[in-house]
């Protein structure tokens, strides 16, 4: 696991261990904006972009700053912390600079602050024992992921909107009967490598 | 203030965070391949969401508005290392096998919509009963999912064979699209039953 080329992880991350399709992160946001793709797009480069740098914040954090006063187990907090004040951040910039995006994503910015994929990122680097270099091949293959399947799933979603389909079943339950065959087409690309 | 009766209906069945709100899942659905697993997460989640509810409520009146995110989500991680340290030295092999997903309870966002939505505007008890009602209804989809799942992937539930030699099981129960195809069947079931007592109380209404 330590001598993986970090290129080798960043596919990874995007086909054969995807966010989505292999880990279920991030699946809230997933289901409730992926109603059309422009949005779709709009909160996946967003949460790339959070992903690598928080992940890097991260890194620097636990092995600098954690591992040599022994306060491992105040990861969760500090993790969660430096996410919620890089999040805020970004907030502030979109807020100013790109008022449609803002509007677009309304209560959504805040809540990439509790987007399972972000912090899911971060645990999974420092189980894993990700070096520096592979660990921002992995956020930025699971930020690149996690778009493409928000954006595939919006994509379908907007072609099956005149769909008959069963009353119990429209919004989230074909959702997910979607991202299952998404899954299940994704499965295909697990021979090319593998990661864990 | 409502009745414990109407708080626990509302969190299992009516309103109940996973199948009805669609939120939630991020986490839970990665831990529904064996029922023990299931459980324990469940239970873990149950114990957290009730308690920060619980301390969120109590502190309501104190917490400047601006900043009541940080501080939510800070009482929360509070509660979940409490969890995470109690899994690694009483439950090592369950620990590893949750992984990253004990952790991951931070992020859920029923712990942040139940704070949210029902703990900061009702005093503490409500708040631990509304925290607790949500949890266990997780805890009870979470326990469907990997009944279906570990039965037919495995042949087994809590661990133990019922299904004999016989059984040929489905990889494909073993592999992350089935916990996707088995929350959406749930969901659609829950809908039609919904649709259907609507339509009674509907009828009941005209005559």
């Amino acid at each position: 696991m330590i001598d993986l080329n970090p290129m080798v992880i960043f596919f990874a991350a995007i086909f054969t261990n995807n966010m989505i399709f292999s880990n279920f992160l991030g699946m809230c946001s997933y289901i409730a904006v992926s109603k059309e793709i422009p949005t779709a797009l709009g909160l996946g480069t967003a949460v790339t972009f959070v992903l690598a740098c928080t992940t890097i914040i991260n890194y620097l954090i636990y092995y600098y700053l954690l591992v040599p006063l022994h306060l491992e187990y105040l990861r969760f907090i500090v993790f969660i912390i430096s996410i919620a004040a890089f999040v805020q951040l970004l907030e502030m910039i979109v807020e100013r600079y790109l008022p449609n995006l803002y509007y677009a994503l309304g209560i959504f910015l805040p809540l990439i602050t509790v987007n399972c994929a972000i912090l899911g990122v971060s645990l999974f680097m420092i189980i894993r024992r990700y070096n520096f270099l592979q660990s921002i091949g992995f956020s930025i293959g699971s930020g690149l992921g996690w778009t493409l399947a928000i954006v595939a799933l919006a994509g379908i979603r907007q072609k099956i909107k005149n769909a008959p389909i069963p009353k119990g079943l429209q919004g989230a339950g074909i959702s997910l009967i979607i991202t299952g065959l998404m899954a299940l087409a994704f499965i295909g690309f697990s021979g090319i490598v593998q990661i864990q | 203030m409502d009745s414990p009766k109407k708080i626990f209906k509302n969190g299992i069945w009516k309103e109940n965070p996973v199948i009805v709100q669609i939120i939630g899942i991020c986490s839970s659905l990665a831990v529904t391949n064996y029922m023990m697993n299931s459980l324990i997460m469940g239970l873990g989640l149950t114990f957290v969401t009730g308690l920060s509810s619980f301390v969120v409520s109590l502190i309501r009146n104190y917490t400047p508005k601006h900043i009541r995110m940080m501080v939510q989500v800070l009482i929360i991680a509070a509660f979940v290392i409490i969890v995470d340290i109690f899994l690694q030295a009483y439950m090592p092999e369950m620990s590893k096998a949750l992984g990253p997903y004990v952790g991951l309870i931070i992020t859920n966002c029923i712990i942040m919509g139940r704070a949210e939505a029902y703990a900061q505007q009702n005093p503490p008890l409500p708040s631990l009963l509304d925290g607790i009602a949500s949890g266990l209804g997780y805890t009870l989809i979470l326990l469907m999912i990997s009944f279906v799942r570990e039965l037919l992937g495995f042949g087994t539930i809590f661990g133990i064979k019922v299904l004999g030699d016989w059984w040929t099981p489905w990889t494909i129960m073993v592999m992350p699209p089935a916990a996707f195809f088995i929350l959406a069947i749930i969901i659609w079931a829950r809908n039609a039953i919904e649709e259907k007592e609507k339509d009674k109380k509907g009828e009941v209404a005209k005559s």
